[in-house]
């Protein structure tokens, strides 16, 4: 079976998100072929254990995104079999407009499959387990974090191809991300704040925390509705972003089931809240009862002392 | 210039939701509303309609309890209201988008705005699929659109932050939360609403060949418990806590 892999980029490096999409893959058995979009991270590509072949598309439109003329160069280099893509969601626009020039389904955002073909992904935002079988070619998306990245020792042959395709998404206006901060659906470890930090100023104790840990702030959608200074892009849940990290650290949130869509498939919930009913406790791994104007001063000494 | 607005009737957010037999038990859902996002793809509709003229036209392919959805729609303004009947559980995402995009083409919609995923699978598959068929410029991620010259201006959401993009007609939008407030029907329109009638069709009205799934659902299932997890009181507990993350969890 052929097996392409579109590679996910992050700035003008692989995305190691695609170290995984080889680690599924190599799982599956078959021919592994990675389409590396605009070159970016061909060489890194070639050096993951399992690929057989690296292509790298050069060409104008690859310059900012647009799905329509991406995948109409790409289309042409997948094979029969499996196109495997990243659930970010670039790569699902790009994976459904893929499979919609192959003619296949796509089947996005998966935890899981085995070698008879069996997808396993979350569906209603976690409230169910989906699994699904395809009975010819599809295009799959994988979800970040949930599979086992292949290890480096690969020497890929890579092959360069020019082609483009018109562009026409034109980007006028480029806006600087709010922060330098790291990103809540690209961090391992993510600490939030919801209403009960009572004022955006406050979010600095997450701050600090999060600087120690190397986490990334999220927020819950309260504060991200009160507060102008708590941009939409910290917001994690059902209208904001989907996180799978190794630790989740919610600090003055509830726990709604919105909130919970976003959050649950963490690997380790840590809740700190004054209310010990919070329907939070009820995911926590670890749950504090307590206010975070007590908690998180020790849990920042508790940490910077590891 | 017609412009349609895709909405998809899902669950209500806070709706529980039970298996039966290896499916979601549809019966068993206490509420059903217009998609999240979707809701952003109709508000961000009805501003360029008023901003640019024109009509606007809602369509949904769904079963029968989601022509409400349209009448809510049509409450806060949409013109015309397209209900493809057709039960898309079972459905893979190309017979969805085959029906989708033969709906647009029936309404002569060049603009097409809709939810980035739905709540109900999650999947984001939709709207970059039916502008695939169209041939339509796609943008995803939208979280405000507007009229600029002969063409129109969206901001997106890209890995690197935002960025805003200008993109001729055909085209479609994929949206994420918008930048707005939802506007709420008042009574006139819900009145006005009441009165206005749902084309209904089917998809074999639209010439649609659906052909066989692609895609066979196996099971659904309620998610994995999760062991009961511990709680431990006051702030005194954190070097607890903060020890068994490193010795129990193994994540810091
Ligand atoms: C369609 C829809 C989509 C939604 N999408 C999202 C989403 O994407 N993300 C999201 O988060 N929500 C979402 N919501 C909103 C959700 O229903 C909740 O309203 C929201 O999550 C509540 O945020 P919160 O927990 O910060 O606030 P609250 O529910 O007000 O909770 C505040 C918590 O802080 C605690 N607290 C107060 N003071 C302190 C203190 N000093 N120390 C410690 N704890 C304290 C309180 O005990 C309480 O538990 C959505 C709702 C709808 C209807």
């Amino acid at each position: 079976m052929d097996i392409t892999i579109i590679a996910e980029s992050n700035g003008n490096e692989l995305h190691p998100v695609t170290s995984q999409l080889v680690g599924a893959a190599s799982t599956l058995g078959g021919t592994v072929t990675v389409l590396c979009p605009g070159g970016i991270g061909e060489k890194e590509a070639s050096e993951i254990s399992g690929v057989a072949k690296v292509v790298s598309l050069k060409g104008d439109c690859f310059s900012s995104f647009d799905s329509g003329a991406w995948s109409h160069v790409m289309t042409p280099h997948c094979g029969d079999g499996i196109v495997m893509g990243s659930s970010s969601p670039s790569g699902r626009e790009l994976a459904a407009q893929i499979a919609s020039k192959m003619g296949v389904p796509v089947v996005q955002d998966l935890t899981g499959i085995d070698n008879g073909l069996m997808m396993t992904r979350s569906i209603y935002s976690g409230k169910a387990v989906e699994t699904s079988n395809a009975s010819g070619s599809c295009v799959i998306t994988l979800r970040q974090n949930a599979f086992e990245a292949a290890s480096l020792g690969g020497s890929a042959e890579v092959v360069t191809v020019d082609s483009s395709s018109e562009v026409s998404v034109a980007v006028k206006e480029a806006i600087a991300k709010a922060g330098e901060r790291l990103d809540v659906s690209e961090a391992d470890i993510i600490i939030s704040g919801g209403r009960g930090m009572g004022d955006p100023a406050n979010f600095s104790h997450l701050n600090e925390v999060a600087d120690i840990i190397g986490a990334a702030v999220g927020a819950s959608r309260a504060a991200v509705d009160s507060w102008d200074e708590i941009p939409h892009s910290m917001q994690v849940g059902q209208t904001g972003k989907t996180v799978n990290p190794s630790l989740y650290i919610a600090v003055g949130i509830s726990g709604a089931i919105q909130h919970l869509a976003g959050m649950r498939s963490s690997k380790y919930i840590v809740a700190i809240n004054k209310d010990p009913d919070a329907p939070i406790f009820g995911v926590a791994d670890y749950g504090i009862v307590a206010t975070w104007e007590e908690a998180l001063p020790s849990l920042r000494d508790e940490l910077a002392n590891l | 210039m017609t412009i349609a607005v895709l909405l998809k009737q899902v669950p209500d957010t806070t709706a529980k939701i039970a298996v039966s037999g290896g499916r979601v038990d549809q019966s068993s859902v206490a509420k059903w509303s217009t998609s999240p996002y979707d809701e952003y793809a109709l508000e961000y509709a009805l501003q360029l309609k008023e901003a640019g003229g024109g009509d606007l036209v809602a369509i949904t392919c769904g079963p029968a309890r989601s022509s409400k959805m349209l009448t809510d729609a049509a409450a806060v303004g949409v013109d015309s209201m397209l209900h493809v009947v057709a039960d898309t559980s079972e459905m893979d995402s190309t017979q969805i988008q085959s029906i989708l995009a033969a709906a647009i083409k029936h309404c002569g919609a060049e603009i097409i705005l809709c939810g980035k995923q739905a709540a109900d699978t999650n999947s984001g598959s939709t709207g970059p699929g039916v502008a695939s068929l169209l041939g339509a410029s796609c943008v995803g991620m939208v979280s405000e659109v507007g009229i600029e010259g002969d063409g129109f201006i969206a901001q997106r959401g890209i890995s690197s932050g935002d960025e805003r993009v200008v993109v001729s007609k055909p085209c479609l939008f994929t949206f994420d939360k918008g930048l707005t407030e939802l506007r709420r029907p008042n009574v006139k329109g819900i009145m006005m609403a009441k009165k206005k009638v749902i084309e209904s069709v089917s998809a074999g009205d639209l010439g649609v060949d659906l052909g066989e799934s692609g895609v066979k659902i196996n099971s659904h299932a309620p998610p994995p418990e999760k062991p009961p997890g511990q709680k431990f009181e006051g702030a005194e507990s954190v070097p607890t806590v903060v020890a068994k993350l490193r010795e129990e969890a193994n994540v810091i």
